[in-house]
């Protein structure tokens, strides 16, 4: 395992080798970055077969953009975590905070403590698995993929949502605008068996109810204008 | 009773003008829709603009330079503050940010075709970047929108530039909107979403808010892009003093600055004519905060929002933005609103020169719309042309000014050009009326 220690180096050394491993490919797939101290846009930008453990906590954007690496931040991470990620895998040990997997177009995204407020935001197909709770706006004008959250969801759920899928094991506060409870059929269970297994998740698709778009905003309506 | 009685006299009808016929008509269209007005463009309403001001010229104490003779530079270089590569630009003119899905494939090709023959750069818009515009681009600037439809890492690092879109000038503060007429199999699959239905973007980004958040912002993208793109903002003129300062402390090489007659694609009726500031207000604030900040020229200024000719290019230029950018004019230029299609206006119930109803996706010109038929009525390399040939015009006509007020590039314009015929475009422009040498707000005051 290849080791950067940000006590040593700057931002953009460090980013510029591991974006340069990563497209490298080559046998040094293994890296780890130590003294982090909250640094924000670590190791972003990857696109390629990478491992990176980040030994600490982040500042915003850790994994921003991501594309086939894999990032374990041993820490808490701070706003925008795995924002915007491609594909690859992106796992917090500790709790991350707002934004987390915000626009993310695919890759998943493992959230072991809490998350906060707007976690997933417009998301895009990215699939994000919290073992703690989320906060408020969750969801908000999320578009595709999947959100499963362990814990409890805070405020205004899945406001203004398109077509992503929202599974809450805990309590919901509230719903959002045009976001409703929906019924769990077999495929639900099994898209939620695969996503949980895949995150190492403790818990069964049973236990969960699913949440998604009413459709009632797709189209301008003035009957549905308190909604907007 | 007989039936020679005179008449009785009568005042004569008089409309409100409260409640003109057109205001009327709206109430009417309102209460029977129950839909607010959506067009594109931008602000139809007369605002002070560059109309208003006039160049001096050469006199006693100015010499001229010689016509097609004596050299009048043009060229610009944007994002020279922190990037590796900054945009080296022919002429000072831009092609602004406008969408595939708000525009035809191949209006976005014309776009990168013309801009190329003309050396200057063109814009992504809201929904991704198409092969189509980066391969008939030679300088492309892919905008950073908060919707992040079609958002791709790849796509940043292949753009030439980045703008960050805080807001534009048809509705500073309002989201994106794209009506589910245009919303076609292509355009869906771009932005994610379900064919057919309404999609409304977000008025803020997803993942940052202030100044401070947005400084962390841009230092994700320049690291993801190795720091070699030039980072633009672009704000809708509200604020523009602190707007631009906070630009400046953000880390922006370049702020664009949009006024309100700076066209959208599909917006509310009332926020483009009423929310907002015009162009001409919001030059004169955004140099003093650079100039303030000891950065003028070092980070660049973009002026847009009812550019149409080289006398504003010259006129944007002398009041100290270093390059301007066109949306609606290029639009124009293309095609849009060509009396030639008159007949298919009327029957959409407007006319040629008024046509605003982008959002429909019925633009018999073939530039606002989705429908592969009607797109096909735009040859892009023959509009392409008309948008090289309306470049090289505004370019020439802007040097013809420089040259006759003694200078030897359009940069070296400056506000001692420029006088004002009204008050209102001398207090925003910060040069006298016409004839004095006082303008409204001037230190010191009098004459």
């Amino acid at each position: 395992m290849q080791t950067l220690d940000l006590a040593q180096s700057d931002l953009r050394t460090l980013n510029a080798t591991l974006q340069t491993a990563a497209t490298a490919g080559g046998n040094e797939t293994a890296w780890e970055v130590v003294n982090p101290r909250g640094a924000h846009a670590l190791a972003v930008g990857l696109d390629g077969p990478l491992s990176v453990t980040v030994r600490g906590s982040t500042g915003y954007y850790c994994a921003g953009m991501n594309k086939q690496a894999t990032v374990q931040v041993a820490g808490s991470a701070g706003p925008g975590v795995a924002e915007n990620m491609m594909s690859g895998t992106v796992v917090v040990e500790g709790d991350a905070s707002q934004y987390a997997g915000a626009t993310g177009r695919g890759g998943l995204l493992v959230v072991k403590g809490n998350a906060s407020s707007r976690c997933g935001i417009s998301m895009k197909g990215i699939d994000i698995v919290v073992f703690g709770n989320v906060g408020h706006m969750s969801a908000f004008m999320a578009q595709a993929g999947t959100l499963v959250v362990l814990g409890d969801a805070g405020e205004a759920l899945g406001d203004s949502l398109y077509e992503a899928r929202l599974f809450v094991r805990g309590s919901v506060r509230s719903l959002g605008a045009d976001c409703v409870e929906k019924e769990m059929r077999p495929e639900h269970h099994a898209l939620l068996a695969d996503l949980l297994e895949r995150a190492g998740a403790p818990a069964a698709p049973e236990e969960f109810r699913r949440y998604g778009s009413a459709r009632r905003l797709y189209n301008f309506d003035i009957d549905n204008a308190s909604a907007y | 009773m007989s039936d020679d009685t005179p008449p009785r006299a009568r005042t004569v009808p008089v409309q409100s003008a409260t409640f003109s016929p057109e205001i009327n008509a709206e109430i009417r269209r309102a209460a029977e829709t129950g839909i607010y007005d959506i067009r594109g463009g931008g602000a139809k309403r007369r605002v002070p603009h560059f109309d208003d001001l006039l160049f001096l010229g050469a006199s006693i104490s100015r010499y001229p330079l010689e016509g097609y003779r004596e050299r009048c530079d043009t060229n610009v270089a944007l994002g020279t503050r922190h990037a590796t590569k900054p945009l080296e630009l022919d002429i000072p003119i831009t092609i602004a940010g406008m969408s595939f899905g708000a525009l035809s494939g191949p209006a976005k090709e014309a776009l990168g075709r013309g801009a190329t023959m003309a050396g200057t750069s063109t814009t992504t818009g809201d929904g991704g970047m198409t092969e189509e515009e980066r391969g008939h681009s030679r300088q492309l600037v892919y905008q950073y929108l908060p919707s992040r439809y079609g958002m791709d890492p790849d796509d940043l690092r292949r753009a030439d530039a980045i703008e960050i879109v805080v807001g534009q000038g048809a509705k500073p503060g309002g989201g994106g909107m794209l009506l589910g007429q245009k919303i076609s199999d292509r355009v869906a699959e771009m932005r994610t979403l379900p064919k057919g239905v309404d999609q409304r973007s977000a008025c803020r980004h997803p993942d940052w808010t202030g100044p401070d958040d947005l400084e962390i912002k841009i230092l994700e993208l320049r690291e993801i892009t190795g720091w070699e793109k030039p980072i633009y903002l672009k704000i809708g003129g509200t604020r523009p003093y602190y707007d631009t300062a906070l630009a400046v402390k953000a880390g922006a090489d370049v702020v664009v600055i949009d006024g309100m007659q700076g066209g959208t694609a599909a917006t509310q009726d009332v926020f483009i004519e009423h929310v907002g500031l015009p162009t001409l207000a919001c030059i004169r604030p955004a140099v003093q905060a650079l100039q303030d900040l000891g950065v003028h020229r070092e980070v660049q200024l973009v002026v847009s929002g009812g550019i149409r000719t080289g006398a504003d290019v010259a006129k944007a230029l002398a009041l100290g933005a270093d390059a301007v950018s066109i949306g609606s004019a290029a639009m124009i230029a293309l095609g849009d609103n060509d009396p030639k299609w008159e007949a298919e206006y009327q029957a959409l119930g407007t006319t040629a020169g008024a046509y605003d109803d982008w959002h429909e996706g019925r633009d018999p010109a073939g530039i606002t719309t989705q429908d592969p038929a009607l797109a096909a009525r735009l040859d892009p390399e023959a509009a392409a042309r008309r948008l090289r040939n309306y470049l090289k015009v505004m370019t020439l006509e802007a040097q013809t000014i420089a040259r006759a007020c003694g200078h030897n590039h359009l940069h070296n314009l400056e506000p001692e050009d420029l006088c004002a015929v009204t008050m209102e475009a001398a207090a925003m422009a910060r040069v006298p009326l016409a004839g004095t040498d006082w303008w409204p707000g001037k230190p010191g005051g009098g004459l």
